[in-house]
């Protein structure tokens, strides 16, 4: 008993819940606690200029959130909204301050509980591959889920392209 | 122990500040060498508080500081002290000092010690000339003490020696020493001393603390049992002694200052205890008293509310009138018994949602006295140092209007006032040699017209030099020899960067930054600004403005799906056009024809890459739209209807977004884009000189 006591805040410390959705082949991962809400597909008022990423503006309670599409971000094939697309509203920080933002998704899957020991680190995937966004990668349930550091992923460069697409167009 | 003071920290300051201004109003209100002890009344009262509440927070500086500046005051209010000028000029620098100590305070920075102690030096020079038996006057009135509460004791009494000092926590539990003297006195004949050799400086002073003690002596025949039992509820709260002395009365061991009972601290009931207080001089043995923050001036009940939580309430109040509408609209399609019912209820809901959202947007209202409220002293100042006497006139101080835009609009009026001083106004014998008064007069007026306010600075000075700013456009080659410009195309001149008449820049203006500054910091708050004036009859700068930012009134057209609302203040007008009217210029795009003049075309769907419905020109509408004194025709397919919409900030989550100035929020829940006018046509002469 009074050995394990010191342990269980540090594995608590440890383990962070996770918000598993399915892009694709993929599964990704994010923070749950960065997680706003989780809302169906509905449309979407356009930004004119904006990345093509960008899909747009909704109303959420009274404010103007983006919706960024991250297939197009991930340069996945693209598919067609419909009605059980579903969009995370997720909070970003950074240097500019706080940001909600919605990602679209395939689906989402499950909360989990994610040891942080068990992250493995991204490997080198050499230049053309941009894994600034990548926090790690973990197994769960024998399928691996891509941890996404959603501040590098869209904090304050939201209107930016990703390092690879910059570096795949300049090629 | 005790509560974390720290966290009405940020009260105090806005408190200070605030009681600093009307302090401030009140000095200027003064006429030297006659003052009107009301208004000295106020300015004591104003730094009395401060004072009060630097010293709860444990500020001791500006405590120490504006007790000196107390004393004075209240050397001016007894009549000990003359009001002079210099020292009314010493009392405005204390405010300032103050002030300066307090923002230093708030930022938790340091501040010049230096400072404060040159200017509390001669604040203290300033009593002692004018009060020679200052050091003399007595710290306390002295009052006697208790008198003895008596009861009749017809049985052999004992005479009791009680010691009473309170701990620490008795008065934040809610005990007041003066109910258990009062139980104590029902036993026999009481006689109460308090001591108040623990009462620290007024700076280190805890207010939730009671720092007396006191000697009682109970001639009673009572038994020690029920005496001890008086003392049951302060158990725990205080410290007792009771001892029996014997049947002769023994003098106090020490002589202490004996203390009324008045004096006995209440700090529960600051409030009530503060007139009582300042009917007398101040000492060191009454300060806890001064525990109670006053608020400046006289305000009919008020609260203090962050304005974050005013624009979350502004925002669920509009989300609550989308949904009214989104449940009108579905109300209306609803059929059967009782629709009829549910349509009058909710006729009646927006009715009541409309009258919610109008007191909503009330509450960010201000009135403009608040950015009026320092230039008495500013006009004082300036006046002085320059010379002239002005009178400052200040009308439609009640006139409400938005927090944001009251904030932002001070500093351009600081501007045109000095201006208005130092250029404006001519020095006293000037004027008289010209035939007016001595004394200028700036006017400060404000008043509705419309959905705007108009703000208008005039002065009756010498007026704007026509000739003078002209030569000086010609030197610098802004006019060419040959052009004869209007007197307003002049006026105008006066907003160029960098433009000065003035031969010599002041410290106060002439150096030609300024005009540009404040007509930017007004267009920025979508106002503009318009100048009339007179040679050697004055000048009149009007300003008008939005009521508020967060409201426009919006013509919604369509593009495609896409809704976007245009600012009704930028359309001069809107028309079809045929396929005739339209030219190309090569290369540098179309324009139409409008009342003989030709106008860039910008085609909105083009421009925000949004698939059409009009693709021709004569199937869609041409809005004539005017920014930066430039027009433009947008295209668009067609015109939805006219309506006030709210505006959202697209930057808080996304980021700029050029030719756009926000979003709204439209009936349905969608969301509409607002276009930014002025940043279309910047765009396109851009693109044309591209």
């Amino acid at each position: 008993m009074n050995t394990q006591q010191p342990k269980s805040p540090a594995t608590e410390a440890a383990t962070h819940q996770v918000l598993t959705f399915v892009l694709g082949e993929e599964t990704y991962g994010v923070d749950i606690l960065r997680v706003q809400e989780i809302r169906g597909w509905s449309a979407v008022t356009k930004i004119p200029n904006s990345p093509p990423h960008v899909l747009g503006v909704l109303n959420l309670r009274g404010s103007i959130v983006p919706i960024v599409d991250l297939r197009k971000r991930f340069n996945l094939a693209q598919a067609e909204y419909t009605a059980v697309t579903v969009i995370i509203v997720l909070t970003v920080r950074s240097e500019a301050g706080r940001r909600d933002f919605g990602v679209v998704v395939d689906g989402v899957s499950d909360v989990v509980d994610v040891d942080a020991g068990a992250v493995k680190p991204t490997p080198d995937l050499g230049a053309r591959a941009a894994t600034d966004h990548i926090r790690g990668l973990v197994s769960i349930a024998e399928r691996m889920v891509v941890l996404l550091d959603i501040d590098r992923l869209i904090g304050a460069q939201m209107l930016e392209p990703l390092e690879s697409d910059a570096a795949a167009q300049a090629a | 122990m005790g509560i974390d003071l720290a966290q009405f920290h940020q009260a105090f300051f806005e408190e200070s500040f605030e009681a600093l201004e009307s302090m401030e109003a009140a000095l200027l209100k003064l006429d030297v060498g006659a003052p009107d002890p009301e208004v000295i009344n106020t300015v004591f009262r104003v730094a009395h508080s401060i004072k009060g509440g630097a010293g709860m927070f444990n500020f001791a500086d500006i405590a120490s500081f504006t007790h000196t500046c107390e004393t004075l005051l209240d050397g001016v209010r007894a009549g000990r002290t003359h009001l002079t000028t210099s020292v009314m000029d010493l009392l405005l620098k204390s405010v300032d000092v103050m002030r300066e100590m307090l923002r230093a305070a708030q930022k938790k920075e340091s501040f010049d010690p230096q400072k404060v102690a040159d200017l509390q030096f001669d604040l203290e020079v300033a009593v002692a000339r004018n009060e020679p038996t200052a050091a003399a006057a007595p710290a306390a009135a002295p009052v006697p003490p208790a008198a003895p509460q008596t009861r009749p004791a017809e049985l052999p009494s004992t005479v009791w020696q009680l010691s009473v000092k309170p701990l620490e926590n008795m008065l934040s539990r809610g005990n007041e020493p003066l109910a258990l003297f009062a139980a104590l006195a029902e036993h026999g004949e009481l006689s109460v001393q308090a001591f108040i050799d623990e009462v620290p400086a007024l700076a280190e002073i805890d207010p939730h603390r009671c720092y007396l003690r006191w000697q009682l002596e109970l001639k009673s025949a009572a038994s020690e049992e029920e005496i001890a039992e008086t003392f049951d509820w302060v158990e725990g709260d205080c410290d007792y002694r009771i001892t029996r002395s014997g049947p002769l009365p023994a003098p106090a061991v020490a002589p202490p200052r004996p203390e009324a009972r008045a004096a006995a601290p209440a700090p529960e009931v600051p409030r009530a205890a503060a007139p009582a207080l300042e009917a007398a001089p101040v000492s060191r043995a009454q300060p806890r008293a001064e525990a109670g923050p006053a608020a400046g001036g006289g305000d009919a009940g008020s609260i203090r509310v962050a304005v974050g939580k005013i624009d979350e309430l502004i925002n669920t109040v509009g989300e609550v009138v989308i949904t009214q509408s989104m449940l009108a609209q579905l109300g209306a399609l609803v059929e059967g018994a009782s629709a009829e019912r549910l349509r009058s209820g909710l006729a009646q809901l927006e009715r009541n949602v409309r009258e919610l959202h109008e007191s909503v947007m009330r509450v960010r209202m201000l009135p403009i006295g608040f950015a009026f409220s320092r230039f008495p002293r500013l006009v004082r100042d300036v006046a002085q140092r320059l010379g002239k006497q002005i009178e400052l006139r200040l009308t439609g101080e009640q006139t409400e209007l938005d927090k944001t835009v009251l904030e932002r609009i001070g500093d351009p009026l600081v501007h045109l006032v000095r201006n208005s001083i130092d250029h404006g106004i001519e020095l006293p014998q000037e004027r008289l040699a010209a035939g007016k008064p001595a004394a200028g007069t700036v006017h400060l007026e404000a008043f509705h017209r419309g959905s705007a306010i108009i703000i208008e600075v005039s002065d009756d000075g010498r007026g704007l030099d026509c000739e003078r700013i002209l030569a000086k456009a010609r030197s610098r080659g802004l006019v060419g020899a040959g052009e004869t410009p209007s007197e307003e195309a002049i006026f105008e001149l006066i907003f160029l960067p960098g433009f000065s008449t003035a031969e010599q820049a002041t410290d106060l203006s002439g150096r030609g930054v300024g005009m540009d500054v404040v007509r930017r910091n007004i267009k920025s708050l979508g106002g503009k600004i318009d100048i009339r004036s007179e040679r050697g009859r004055g000048s009149r700068f009007t300003i008008s403005l939005p009521l508020t930012l967060a409201i426009v009134d919006g013509q919604s057209v369509c593009v495609g799906h896409e809704t976007y609302i245009v600012p009704l203040v930028s359309i001069v007008e809107s028309l079809q056009v045929k396929a005739s009217g339209v030219n190309r210029l090569s290369n540098a795009g179309e324009v139409i024809s409008f009342r003989g003049d030709y106008l860039p075309l910008l085609r909105l769907h083009e421009l925000f890459g949004v698939e059409a419905r009009a693709r021709a020109i004569h199937d869609g509408l041409v809005v004539v739209v005017e920014g930066d004194g430039q027009r433009v025709g947008l295209f668009v397919d067609d015109l939805r209807g006219q309506q006030q919409v709210v505006i959202k900030s697209l930057e808080t989550n996304y980021g700029q977004v050029p030719g756009i100035s926000g979003a709204t929020i439209l009936g349905d829940g969608s969301v509409a884009l607002i276009l930014d006018v002025p940043g279309l046509i910047r765009s396109t002469s851009r693109r044309e000189a591209a």
